[in-house]
């Protein structure tokens, strides 16, 4: 019982929440805005890796991919980080993803 | 000059009417003649909250329909000379009326008012952009919720393909004691999301509920409350004067919530 209300007195759920609250409207909004759904954001991004695999090998895992808002303007962010420059334009589709 | 400001929010149920109520009644108090529009056809309620359920006679379709002049329509305010409404329909749908129509309505009654302010149903469709087209600059009503605030943006959105160039920021409900606590997304938050200039900030407080019950807009008690006197600075910064905003946090940074702070590792 008093453990009880010790552990209610200290609980940690919906700490920050509001932060959450934050990033997670951020997002949407920058999605509402740009009107593109999550599927062709990710045929988006599935094109652009592909196009860019012939040039540079990327690395998959630090890749990042977002819409983002600020003042009412709306920019795609990518940050595809390079492993190493291809010697020549490779022929066939991505290797990674 | 007259302005014709629509107030909107996407959402229901985040104080549009309320807002529409108590600016209006405090502009009058201001010494400016104002005229209050239902844009609500189905679902009228301002009326309500002015406390003139009474005294509605004629609506704004009787008016389209050649069975009144505008001005047997308009329901005066016996408290406030200065403050006159234009009802809804009640009976009628959405769809009784149309923009154009809307925009006559306004055109009949822009030289006799400084302010007309149209109260505009929830949502995005037919009833929104009838409220939307007559107007030259809109208050965007949003609370501190999620959805409150994406459906806010969506409808910024809209009002800019409007070529609505003026458009301001009402933060409604804002509870200081969870903000502090990070569990309520911030003024700031939403300014930096929503990218509008702000025009006020209203506490949530039970008093805003006494008013509507009663009929009778905050702005016209004798002695202000609290959040009486935030609509009233909102509709002095409509005026153009450069009113400080209220300081919600400051009243809630008492010692006992530093410590519960401190507790809860806030």
């Amino acid at each position: 019982m008093i453990l009880e209300l010790i552990e209610r007195l200290f609980s940690r759920s919906g700490k920050n929440s509001g932060e959450d609250a934050r990033r997670r409207l951020k997002l949407v909004i920058a999605n509402d805005r740009s009107g593109l759904s999550p599927e062709m954001m990710e045929e988006m991004r599935r094109e652009i890796v592909e196009v860019v695999s012939r040039y540079v090998e990327i690395d998959p895992g630090e890749m990042e991919f977002s819409l983002e808002s600020d003042q009412r303007m709306t920019a795609l962010i990518a940050n595809l980080p390079v492993r190493r420059v291809r010697r020549t334009k490779a022929k066939s589709e991505a290797q990674e993803s | 000059m007259n302005r014709i400001i629509v107030v909107t929010s996407g959402k229901g149920g985040v104080g549009k009417t309320t807002t529409t109520a108590n600016l209006g009644a405090a502009l009058a108090r201001l010494g400016k003649k104002v005229v209050l529009i239902d844009a609500d056809f189905g679902l009228r309620n301002l009326d309500l909250l002015l406390g003139l359920e009474q005294r509605i006679v004629y609506t704004a379709i009787d008016v389209l329909a050649d069975e009144c002049t505008i001005d047997k329509a308009l329901v005066k305010d016996k408290r406030l000379p200065n403050l006159v409404l234009l009802p809804a329909a009640q009976n009628r749908s959405k769809d009784a009326i149309n923009a154009e129509q809307m925009q006559s309505l306004v055109e009949q009654l822009k030289d006799k008012f400084d302010y007309i302010i149209i109260d505009c149903p929830a949502g995005i469709e037919a009833g929104f952009r009838n409220a939307v087209a007559p107007a030259q600059e809109a208050i965007i009503v949003t609370t501190p919720e999620m959805s409150a605030v994406r459906d806010a943006d969506r409808v910024i959105g809209l009002l800019e393909a409007e070529d609505i160039g003026k458009i301001s920021l009402i933060v409604n409900r804002l509870r200081p004691e969870m903000v502090q606590l990070n569990q309520m997304i911030s003024v700031e938050d939403i300014l930096d999301l929503l990218a509008v200039p702000l025009i006020g900030i209203l506490p949530d407080d039970q008093k805003i509920i006494i008013s509507t019950n009663k009929g009778e807009p905050l702005v016209m008690e004798e002695k202000l409350s609290v959040p009486g006197l935030a609509f009233q600075n909102i509709a002095r910064r409509l005026e153009g004067q450069d009113i400080p905003f209220l300081d919600f946090m400051a009243a809630h940074n008492t010692l006992l919530n530093r410590i519960r702070r401190r507790l809860l590792g806030g």
